[in-house]
């Protein structure tokens, strides 16, 4: 039977490389007079070719292009019906009477998006890495079913943004399952995402529902790093669990924790589809983050102009922030590395 | 020797107070099942729901099974009326049909005897239901509505985009990897540059470049900028490095070409690296939308997360639709999970990315 099942395996994997093969000895038809000519030492640089021409076409070329498109003005996607140079749209980004006050900024979509941007990932970034930590420590206990609990965790990670956003709304919806439950333990109906005091909160919680799989996962695999010598002498000198876990667990996982607040900081800054299917940034503005900003000012095309220059500029300062968190991240992981060397 | 024996028996009782429940052990299992709730909950609720009627997804407080009224016509009424189990004054209960709700009373009629309509308080009458599955959720909107396209084009950029990201970027490793040129290492950093640099903060200037390219409402314009991945690149290089250079060596004594090399000898040695390159390339692209979002406007190129969105904000009254079409989007990606779970988890934890 077995035989039989890895017999038809691999005869639909033959019929599979097929078109690879073919496609494969075509292109040595090319590279083979290529090799002639330039020689094996020079080869690297073929293979390399189509990666580095796509890196420079759609990352390093639009990251230099970015700085022209914030310093010029216009409704033009072309550059040459733009006017350059001109600092117009910094000025515009940043002309406050006060910066803590939104209000009084021209811009004050995007004030409040970066206020916004803050509150949601100090929340975020925090309840996400307290609850990553409880389920990995729980999920590295030996209980039973582990594989199940785990996958179970991590599942909504693969979730699209899309089906996120539509399942929750769905759910928090006024005469939803959630006020339904709430409703049948005695409370009263909360809209959760119409009320503008509710929907941060709403937005944070599916966003942490959505991601913390992620982070849980890397949580554990430093978990299981841990020597387990360690918690064995612990326990011949009768240490309480308590004890074990703030003594030994926590101060040893740090490394670990730090990366993953950089890493989570890194994406929640970013964080754009799932608030946008579950609030679309409303009410108001009480849930639009920076990124909402940048594509409602670039792209979104209900009635006002596209501005290109403004949302380039947004995106450099968002650049700036992320600049620093990555700068933080790498200067971290190398400490984390040495350390492991030192060991 | 009775020091042995105490001893013996303080380490016994140890072990015995280490197997005993602690109140942490307590608390892990109602985490666990609270989480099981609140993680999976969501999702069955969805595929449950999905299979309602329209009336038995709007239905407050909700039904958790597909449960849906039981409708009968009646002669002399256009529409198929609703059922209801009516106790009467006398106790004994009759089963009514209702023509209309008014206030607190609603007005009903005997399906034996349509001549006469009676006035009946709504807290004296309980709805008759029946298990009923609405497949009809999951038909119409791919023969009414452009789903079945949707899907399609989702599938082609899934395809496509992954087959061009593991050809290119493998290439890219193989050269990474294997040989010693100059400039490897700007190469390198130039590759972990790339890695610092998300595409929401070059939103425009790509956008540009696309429509350079005349890529504006073309999957290419999807497929394209998201091709060469650094991730990808130091996935399968760092794989790569672990293989013996004599089976290079041994390939070359014998007059293979360099690409030869690459596709006989390197390929299918990396195969469990590109297996989980593959996984998540596919994950990236089903799931893509802010980017398809830009570059897409006119609904024969939508991809499914586009269609779905587009068409939540459009009817929104539609959501057997809307429930249905969100199962389908799920499923295919829920499918690869439990096939390859394992694949996945150990990806994610051995590169830290997703």
């Amino acid at each position: 039977m077995e035989n039989i099942r890895n017999q038809t395996k691999n005869f639909f994997l033959r019929i599979l490389n097929i078109p690879f093969a073919f496609l494969m000895h075509a292109i040595d038809l090319i590279m083979w007079p290529i090799q002639k000519i330039i020689g094996v030492r020079n080869m690297p640089y073929i293979f390399l070719l189509p990666n580095l021409i796509f890196f420079g076409l759609f990352v390093i070329i639009p990251l230099v292009a970015n700085f022209f498109f914030s310093l010029s003005s216009g409704d033009e996607l072309l550059f040459a019906e733009r006017e350059l140079p001109t600092t117009k749209q910094y000025d515009q980004l940043f002309d406050c009477e006060s910066y803590l006050n939104p209000n009084t900024c021209t811009e004050d979509f995007f004030w409040r998006g970066v206020y916004n941007t803050i509150f949601f990932v100090v929340f975020q970034v925090g309840l996400m890495i307290f609850f990553s930590v409880l389920t990995a420590v729980i999920l590295n206990k030996k209980i039973i079913g582990r594989g199940f609990f785990r996958s179970v965790f991590f599942f909504p990670v693969l979730l699209s943004p899309v089906v996120v956003g539509l399942i929750w709304q769905w759910i928090l919806l006024k005469n939803g399952a959630f006020n339904a439950i709430i409703e049948s333990y005695g409370g009263d109906k909360v809209s959760f995402l119409t009320d503008p005091s509710w929907a941060m909160a709403s937005v944070i919680f599916v966003s942490i529902w959505a991601h913390m799989g992620f982070y849980t996962l890397i949580v554990l695999a430093g978990l299981q790093a841990i020597p387990p010598n360690l918690y064995e002498a612990a326990e011949m000198d009768g240490t309480s669990r308590e004890r074990i876990f703030f003594r030994i667990t926590l101060p040893l996982l740090m490394p670990n924790l730090l990366v993953v607040f950089i890493l989570a900081s890194i994406k929640g800054v970013q964080t754009f589809d799932e608030i946008y299917v579950l609030t679309g940034g409303g009410p108001g503005t009480s849930t639009s983050l920076i990124v909402q900003y940048i594509f409602t000012t670039g792209f979104a095309s209900s009635g006002s102009v596209q501005n290109f220059g403004l949302a380039a500029a947004a995106s450099m300062v968002l650049g700036v922030v992320l600049l620093f968190l990555t700068l933080m991240q790498l200067y971290f992981s190398r400490n984390k590395e040495s350390k492991h060397q030192e060991i | 020797m009775s020091e042995t024996a105490s001893r013996i028996i303080k380490i016994a009782t140890k072990k015995r107070y280490k197997n005993k429940y602690h109140w942490t052990d307590y608390f892990s299992y109602f985490y666990l099942f609270l989480g099981v709730f609140l993680m999976f909950g969501p999702v069955v609720w969805l595929g449950l729901s999905s299979l309602k009627t329209l009336a038995g997804i709007q239905e407050y407080p909700p039904t958790i099974l597909p449960l849906s009224q039981i409708q009968v016509d009646v002669e002399g009424y256009d529409k198929p009326l609703p059922i209801f189990n009516v106790t009467q004054e006398d106790g004994s209960v009759k089963q009514l049909a209702q023509i209309k709700r008014i206030g607190i009373n609603a007005k009903m009629v005997d399906p034996l005897n349509p001549g006469e309509t009676v006035k009946v308080p709504i807290d004296k009458r309980e709805k008759i239901r029946e298990f009923k599955i609405q497949w009809e959720n999951y038909v119409d909107p791919l023969r009414k509505y452009d789903f079945l396209l949707y899907f399609k084009n989702s599938t082609f950029i899934t395809v496509v985009a992954t087959i061009i990201t593991l050809i290119i970027n493998s290439m890219a490793a193989y050269a990474l990897s294997i040989y010693e040129f100059r400039g490897k290492n700007f190469a390198l950093v130039f590759v972990i540059g790339t890695l610092l640099i998300p595409l929401t903060i070059i939103l425009v200037p790509v956008f540009y470049v696309v429509a350079n390219f005349g890529m504006i409402n073309s999957l290419w314009g999807v497929i394209l900028p998201g091709a060469a991945t650094p991730t990808g690149v130091f996935l399968l290089r760092q794989y790569m490095l672990t293989l013996p250079r004599e089976l290079i060596e041994a390939a070359r004594m014998d007059h293979a070409s360099e690409w030869a090399i690459y596709w006989r000898v390197v390929l299918p040695l990396s195969i469990p690296a590109i297996a989980v390159l593959a996984i998540f390339s596919i994950m990236w692209r089903w799931n893509d939308f802010l980017w398809p979002l830009i570059v897409l406007s006119k609904s024969e190129v939508y991809t499914l997360q586009i269609g779905l969105n587009a068409f939540h904000g459009e009817l929104t009254s539609q959501w057997n639709y809307v429930l249905s079409m969100t199962m389908v989007t799920l499923l295919p990606i829920a499918i690869i999970f439990a096939y390859l779970q394992k694949f996945i988890t150990t990806g994610i934890a051995s590169t830290g990315m997703k």
